[in-house]
């Protein structure tokens, strides 16, 4: 069983809005079923789940906005294999597994009202036929403890086909009693907060506790907001720190303009952390497009104009295949350490024309062809722009390029994607004078910028980065 | 194809490919990349759409003329 949760689509999201159900319950859902339609500041998106079985339960209706982490929708696994492995969690412990609650029966919608009303139904004794639990007997138990909210992520299995197959849930009376999974990191956040992490719902892999999660739950308490610097300049995971946190911040978009600024301040959140936790170093160099350029205007002689070139698809298969070369710049530092990328996710920049900046990926770029690529590259800034991308592009750049050059600037130095290590700026094409063996002749030129995370890599690699760019720029027809 | 006739297929080009630009009230001296904030992208789909449209292709080699509204109109007309 596990809970469909609204997902992290991309560092500097923070919340999404329900816009539509591709599911209802009953249906029996895949791991990687799409199985919503998603809102977020910049773009709508189809999501899919990574659990498998029936939809026990909708959570989140249609038009709600509900921070990251959230469970959307309750899904159990089929009888067969339900029972025992509870979404990976570690087996129940004996002390809340007694004999009395593991016969005890619960049907399913007197397991509801139980946690509709933040009754635990392990802890009833039944009065029903053969010691089952009635829903008055759910009721005379909440009747007499104090009342408490339901808890958000409590492991309550529901419209499990089979009842006696359940284990018996533990819906929270006793968090400490379970293990908590989280980070060390998480774990001194929430001490340096003051927060309870048994109360906190995880967001991360197996219901894990992340430092987002700490954070999120210092906000809804409003507690006060440590403002120690540690605490905001280390955070590695989605979300505001809790330094930068606004109350306003909560509040979700309503219309056009609330749903702009909500995303400028997400845009200003995200880059207020890569610069207070990304020591950045930056090199350029003079990319000579003479080659690529010639190549290109000769293919796109032959061509209809569907599918000609532009120099941006040429300099971004060569980014990815560099990027591929040298590890240092493609991957993600979470945690204190840097996993680099064995695949090379190309983010691409894309301005939206109503303001705000989207960058969602080409998947395996280094791999395609340059006209896949351009293809590709098509598809996905008409689809950003449209406001209709996929998760998964959001959600997994391994490196980002910018080419805000398209615009007219000569060079751009932009600011990491956390938790990538690198950022490419690519400038304007413009014809340079250009001297080589003694004689000046004039050429289309490119300034390439790299920005890199210090922590990672030095400025040496960064420049062998660049000039490998360059390199195979002069082989177009090989790229 | 008139002139009045390009300038009808240019600005539902351009309505289409960007639609947050104004059309009524439009400068026709207005660049397409510096003014109207068209990227290499938008143009390339600029062009295409009034390929479809009218039946003229602007090669690449003759990007630099239709850098302007009004110079994408004459170019249409010239040739449509």
């Amino acid at each position: 069983m596990g809970d469909f949760r609204m997902p992290s689509l991309g560092a500097d999201m923070e919340h999404g809005k329900m816009v539509e159900w591709l599911i209802k319950p009953g249906d029996y859902v895949h791991r990687g079923d799409v199985v919503a339609v998603v809102d977020t500041d910049k773009t709508v998106m189809d999501v899919e789940t990574f659990e498998e079985g029936v939809v026990a339960e909708l959570l989140v209706d249609v038009g709600t906005t509900v921070p990251i982490g959230t469970p959307l929708a309750r899904i159990t696994q089929t009888p067969d294999d339900g029972a025992g492995q509870a979404g990976g969690q570690p087996a129940v412990p004996p002390a809340q597994a007694g004999p009395e609650a593991a016969t005890a029966q619960v049907p399913p919608p007197v397991r509801h009202l139980a946690h509709q009303l933040g009754v635990d139904p392990s802890g009833i004794r039944g009065t029903g036929k053969h010691g089952a639990v009635t829903r008055a007997d759910v009721e005379r138990a909440a009747a007499v403890q104090p009342a408490r909210p339901v808890p958000e992520a409590g492991p309550v299995p529901k419209a499990a086909p089979v009842p006696e197959a359940a284990p018996a849930p533990a819906a929270g009376p006793a968090p400490r009693a379970t293990r908590v999974r989280s980070s060390p990191r998480a774990r001194r956040l929430a001490d340096q907060l003051g927060v309870d992490i048994g109360t906190v719902p995880g967001t991360g892999p197996d219901g894990a506790v992340t430092e987002a999660d700490i954070q999120r739950a210092v906000q809804g308490a409003g507690a006060p907001a440590s403002a120690e610097g540690t605490a905001s300049a280390e955070t590695t995971a989605a979300g505001a720190t809790a330094a930068e946190a606004q109350p306003a911040e909560e509040a979700p978009p309503s219309d056009a303009q609330d749903r702009l600024s909500s995303l400028r301040r997400s845009i200003g959140s995200l880059m207020t952390r890569s610069k207070q936790s990304i020591p950045h170093y930056y090199v350029s160099t003079t990319l000579d497009l003479r080659a690529a350029i010639g190549w290109m205007q000769q293919v796109n002689e032959q061509r209809p104009v569907a599918s000609r070139l532009v120099p941006s698809a040429l300099l971004l298969k060569a980014t990815a295949v560099a990027a591929r070369e040298i590890p240092e710049v493609n991957g993600f530092f979470t945690d204190g350490v840097f996993r680099p990328s064995s695949t090379v996710h190309l983010g691409v920049a894309v301005a939206l024309r109503h303001g705000g900046l989207v960058a969602p990926a080409i998947h395996d770029a280094d791999t395609l062809a340059v006209d896949v690529l351009m293809q590709k590259l098509r598809d996905l800034v008409g689809r950003a722009r449209a406001g209709r991308l996929q998760r998964a592009e959001m959600a997994d750049p391994t490196i980002t390029v910018t080419n805000l050059g398209d615009l007219g600037v000569e060079s751009v130095y932009g600011v990491i994607y956390p938790p990538q290590v690198a950022m490419v700026g690519l400038g304007k094409v413009v014809e340079q004078p250009w001297a080589q063996d003694g004689m000046l002749g004039v050429r289309p030129a490119v300034t390439a910028t790299l920005s890199a995370d210090h922590r990672v890599s030095d400025g040496l690699r960064g420049a062998r980065f660049l000039a490998r760019i360059d390199e195979l720029l002069q082989k177009p027809e090989e790229l | 194809m008139n002139e009045q006739e390009a300038r009808q297929a240019v600005r539902a080009a351009i309505n289409q490919v960007a639609p947050d630009v104004e059309l009524d009230g439009l400068d026709e001296g207005s660049r397409l990349r510096q003014d109207l904030e068209l990227d290499s992208l938008d143009f390339l789909r600029l062009v295409e759409t009034i390929d479809e449209a009218t039946g003229v292709d602007i090669p690449e080699r003759d990007y630099a003329s239709v850098a302007t509204v009004k110079g994408l109109i004459d170019y249409v007309a010239l040739r449509g």
